[in-house]
């Protein structure tokens, strides 16, 4: 889980002060009223080979955030470096269509619904193959040879090639969307809650797969999800986020069991254990997640926040890195003193 | 083994348990053939008590519990089997033998009996303000007048945390967070004191904080109300927080089930102990887990042999292939449905 690597000197994607905003139309003449803040000043760093785990509730801007990176969503502001082993480095935040295009091939994105992700008019051949078509990075007779080999590398068989997506289970059709992130043979895969709509004996299976997948192809994962023990599983780093920003980030052991910031404390302490020994003294934080649209002055967490004092609700505090690459943007960071798992 | 006449029971056997169900059948009829997606389910749940119905999709945890409510969707329909109910007013009932649309049953259902469900969003109207909702629900099984109703809506919708209750009873669900939205839910699910309440996934669709909120106020009002619960849902963490007893589903059948500490440290069945297996843990260090092989099937006219069986690490050639196992009774609280822990085969 967390064996040490060496660390890369130069990371494969470099996010920095990265800015998503929604505006809010009102009105007949959809005048913009205000500013959906979906990712607020993210800068985050993924080596080659690892994988971080983006964690958060609902309106966090993890989501907007993944998809900023593959470029379903032109950034605000800000920069995404990539940098590709024998290739310029490129800036996605502002690269054009057409440079974009030659670097779409090394990054990909797994999606959530494995129902709602897959056309049900395609078989499993079109759509394995379709990035192959659209980058037009195989010549078209060896489309299929390639999706065939996918298609057992992912865990499904041959035969399989000419059926509908309806034919499979959740889990199968999950295998379907992994075969078709790997067909142009990307480096850095985006993976939205790919476990959260699988059953838990069919999440353990795809969990295996994507680390086995990671070893034999090098693969480099964002992994975003809302269920802490399935990042803590699969994560080697973990950023957690609230209302568009980065609260936490650090080696994912260390995370878990010497957190800084009490909001991830709270999440911690939220999840469910199955130990009904552990029944217990949990947190639980008063309210909801903050509204990206209108979030609290000052820190924004302090409305949830037990340990808030004066200067939380005036002043935003700043990421400070405390330990190596560990840190928080939390007043009190040092003072208090945080459970972990 | 034992040829005790009784089907053995999920729950503690007392004769006095709130709800009791007896060799549940409930079967969809497809064109495709008899999908049988509960097929012989015997549990009880002892007045305030709460019984967690723990499985996968598909494996008739939902069915079973709209066949209690008499719910059943087109073209399900109970084939076999009892579900007897303590009535406060009537004393004790036969469920399936009510017309389920008839009136007898819908005095039980929404008043004595209430559910609440994943997504509140689809059980609320999104045409009527909450007020109107709730009182409605009242109304409806109560003798007050709308004044009172809409008195007792404003309490309950304070009583589980709503801020301005006053305001929120103009509001359409709409307006509301998901959160939220549960909360009214549970305030109608509670509008009329029920004696039992059928929580379906109840805090499946909420962030984590959320559940935790959701979680604690449904063991509050438990105690409150002195009501007991069928926490229905596929988290163990859930399960294991919430729960004085556990029932494991399998395809339309219990295959364990007992008090929640007895089946968390010490499974018997090979679904429930890969199960446990299968999940990741806070704070435990795994390289891989130990997933179960293959996936749920489809129980269209499935044989009467072992259900878990081609993915069963632990299967016995020429036994566990030859017929189905019965829910046996290990010890007085904890029941298997497994030939390596018993040879008794299920009855006809």
């Amino acid at each position: 889980m967390t064996d040490e690597r060496a660390p890369t000197p130069a990371p494969l994607l470099q996010i920095e002060s990265l800015h998503k905003y929604f505006p809010v139309q009102k009105g007949l003449l959809r005048r913009v009223v205000g500013q959906v803040r979906a990712v607020d000043g993210v800068d985050l760093e993924l080596a080659s080979g690892e994988t971080l785990g983006l964690v958060g509730e609902s309106g966090s801007g993890k989501t907007t955030l993944g998809r900023c990176v593959v470029r379903a969503q032109q950034p605000t502001s800000g920069a995404i470096r990539l940098d590709i082993e024998g290739r310029d480095p490129i800036d996605l935040a502002v690269a054009s269509q057409s440079e974009l295009r030659t670097y779409r091939q090394h990054m990909s994105m797994i999606f959530q619904d494995p129902f709602l992700s897959l056309d049900p008019r395609w078989t499993v051949l079109d759509i394995v193959s379709e990035p192959l078509r659209k980058l037009q990075i195989v010549k078209a007779g060896e489309a299929e040879d390639r999706v065939r080999a996918l298609i057992e590398v992912v865990g499904l068989e041959a035969q399989h090639l000419h059926r509908y997506p309806h034919a499979f289970s959740g889990g199968q059709r999950q295998r379907i969307g992994i075969a078709r992130a790997l067909a142009t043979n990307p480096k850095l895969i985006v993976a939205d809650e790919p476990v959260s709509a699988l059953d838990v004996s069919i999440q353990a299976q795809i969990l295996n797969t994507l680390k086995d997948l990671q070893q034999e192809f090098s693969l480099t994962y964002l992994f975003i999800a809302h269920d802490l023990s399935v990042v803590e599983h699969i994560s080697d780093r973990v950023a957690v986020m609230y209302c568009g920003r980065v609260v936490e980030s650090g080696p994912t052991r260390r995370l878990f069991h010497q957190p800084l910031h009490p909001y991830t404390e709270a999440l911690l302490s939220a999840v469910p254990q199955p130990d009904p020994d552990r029944r217990s003294d949990r947190i639980i934080l008063p309210g909801e997640v903050a509204n990206p649209a209108n979030p609290p002055a000052g820190c924004h967490f302090h409305p949830r926040c037990s340990y808030a004092r004066d200067i939380c609700r005036s002043e935003d505090p700043p990421y400070v890195n405390w330990e190596e690459d560990h840190g928080a943007a939390c007043h009190f960071s040092t003072e208090i003193e945080l459970q972990g798992v | 083994m034992t040829t005790s006449g009784s089907a053995p029971q999920a729950g503690p056997n007392t004769a006095e348990a709130l709800l009791t169900v007896q060799g549940l059948k409930t079967w969809f009829h497809t064109d495709d053939g008899i999908l049988k997606a509960v097929d012989g389910v015997d549990f009880s749940v002892p007045a305030c008590s709460t019984l967690g119905l723990i499985g996968e999709s598909g494996c008739g945890k939902s069915v079973t519990a709209r066949s209690i409510l008499g719910i059943v969707p087109r073209p399900g329909r109970i084939e076999a089997g009892t579900i007897t109910f303590q009535s406060q007013e009537q004393g004790s009932v036969e469920l399936t033998a009510m017309d389920p649309t008839g009136r007898e049953i819908r005095s039980i259902r929404g008043r004595e009996i209430t559910m609440i469900f994943q997504e509140p969003m689809s059980s609320l109207s999104p045409v009527h303000s909450i007020g109107n909702q709730l009182s409605e629900t009242i109304l409806l099984h109560m003798s007050v007048d709308r004044r009172e109703a809409m008195e007792r809506s404003h309490e309950l919708l304070d009583r589980v945390g709503i801020p301005d209750p006053g305001q929120r009873l103009q509001e359409f669900p709409h307006h509301l967070s998901g959160g939220m939205r549960q909360r009214v839910m549970i305030a109608m699910a509670l509008s009329c004191r029920p004696s039992l309440l059928i929580a379906d996934e109840p805090t499946t669709a909420l962030d984590v904080t959320v559940q935790a909120q959701i979680l604690e106020l449904i063991r509050e009002l438990q105690a409150e109300h002195q009501m007991a619960v069928l926490f229905i849902t596929h988290d163990l963490g859930v399960i294991a927080e919430t729960c004085d007893h556990v029932a494991v589903m399998y395809l339309g059948r219990i295959v364990e089930a007992g008090p929640v500490r007895e089946i968390f440290h010490n499974p018997r069945h090979p679904y429930t102990i890969r199960l446990m297996e299968s999940i990741p843990r806070l704070g435990e260090e795994r390289s891989r887990l130990n997933a179960i092989a293959g996936t749920v099937p489809i129980p269209l006219d499935p044989p009467a042999i072992c259900s878990f069986l081609d993915r069963c690490p632990d299967q016995m050639e020429g036994v566990c292939d030859q017929a189905m196992p019965a829910l046996v009774q290990l010890h007085p609280h904890h029941s298997v449905r497994c030939f390596l822990h018993s040879q008794e085969v299920e009855g006809p």
